[in-house]
């Protein structure tokens, strides 16, 4: 009896600890490549919107990251699992990891990712397991925030000038083959669903669908047609962006470890 | 010309620190429209939560008193100084002003 009971708890509690950094490493490798527009952005003023977003991001992935190395129970802290992990090891989505290209490449990346963050949080609200409830109610009001922002401009830029038509109509077809693993099963997000943890994938779909074609609608951008799945960084497979970024993130705490300021 | 379209319009900043306090004038942010020119404001002057409220007006619709008329404006209320309240003893019950 007490045999079974042990077996089912350290299943769930691998399964909290794959999600949280599957939702974690989504975060923070999102930030990362915000806080690469820090001192480039076209405007100090949107430097500082990026670099607040990246920051909001970085909150939750510290919050979801120290809820893995608590519970994996073997003393890694959210610094050791975010700069001491090998590419093979994160398990963010391929979107977040896509190069920011140019200013119309980063806010698409941005927009796709703020609705799907939307669905996310509002249903992750609901979770079995309070941390990652809590989590959702606070990057929920964050994420509101961000989609205002990101939808705004893909308007803005969408039905801007030519030039500006042209690049986010660019980015939305180089990165639309990415969103097909935000609702695609066989990974950690659908066990999580299975166990009560976080919402199905699948069942995300609709709401971003909706919101998507209403902002592209009045972007006057076309939307891409759907292709097949094909990138799975929610199941640990990455492009080789993902090595360039992290090389460029885990230099110091590589270089010396233990490093602290 | 060109240079001056690539210039941003310029929006003047105002912020409520607390409700039942009045906006103060905080800075200014460059926006291309009203809508952004909040967020702008937000992401610039609310990081630290110094608001509950935003206002942004175009710097373009403000008038403002030009300095060659200081004299008249202002000189007028110089020796007037009974307009200030100091001539008057506060009772000691009144707290908060």
């Amino acid at each position: 009896m007490s045999a079974v009971a042990t077996t089912v708890t350290a299943a769930s509690t691998d399964l909290r600890f794959r999600y949280a950094l599957h939702l974690g490493d989504t975060s923070l490798i999102l930030a990362q490549r915000l806080g690469e527009w820090v001192g480039h952005a076209p405007a100090l003023e949107e430097d500082l919107a990026l670099a607040n977003i990246a920051l909001d991001l970085l909150g939750q992935a510290r919050h979801l990251l120290s809820y893995a190395g608590e519970i994996e129970g073997k003393g890694r802290s959210e610094d050791d699992l975010a700069f001491l992990r090998d590419p093979s090891d994160f398990s963010n989505l391929a979107l977040v990891e896509q190069p920011n290209v140019d200013f119309g490449h980063t806010l698409v990346r941005q927009f796709l990712i703020d609705a799907w963050q939307l669905e996310l949080f509002e249903c992750l609200q609901g979770s079995s397991e309070p941390r990652f409830a809590e989590l959702a109610a606070k990057a929920l009001k964050e994420t509101r925030y961000h989609y205002r922002f990101s939808s705004g401009w893909m308007v803005r830029l969408g039905d801007g000038t030519e030039e500006s038509h042209k690049r986010v109509q660019a980015g939305l077809d180089a990165l639309w083959k990415f969103t097909g693993e935000l609702f695609a099963p066989g990974a950690v997000d659908e066990e999580a669903a299975a166990a009560g943890l976080g919402p199905d994938p699948a069942s995300l779909r609709a709401a971003w669908n909706a919101n998507v074609e209403q902002v592209l609608a009045e972007a006057t951008l076309k939307k891409p047609a759907d292709v097949s799945y094909r990138w799975y960084g929610k199941r640990q497979q990455h492009s080789e962006h993902l090595s360039h970024l992290l090389a460029e993130m885990q230099f110091m705490q590589r270089t010396y470890p233990g490093a602290q300021w | 010309m060109s240079e001056q379209r690539k210039q941003w319009p310029l929006y003047e900043v105002f912020i409520r620190a607390r409700s039942g306090l009045e906006h103060k004038h905080v800075g200014s942010i460059h926006a291309v429209d009203a809508r952004q020119a909040i967020e702008h404001a937000r992401d610039l002057y609310t990081r630290r939560q110094e608001g509950v409220s935003i206002w942004v007006v175009r710097s373009s619709e403000i008038i403002a008193s030009d300095p060659g008329d200081a004299e008249a404006l202002f000189e007028p209320a110089k020796d007037k100084i009974y307009r200030h309240p100091t001539f008057y003893s506060i009772p000691d019950e009144v707290k908060n002003l």
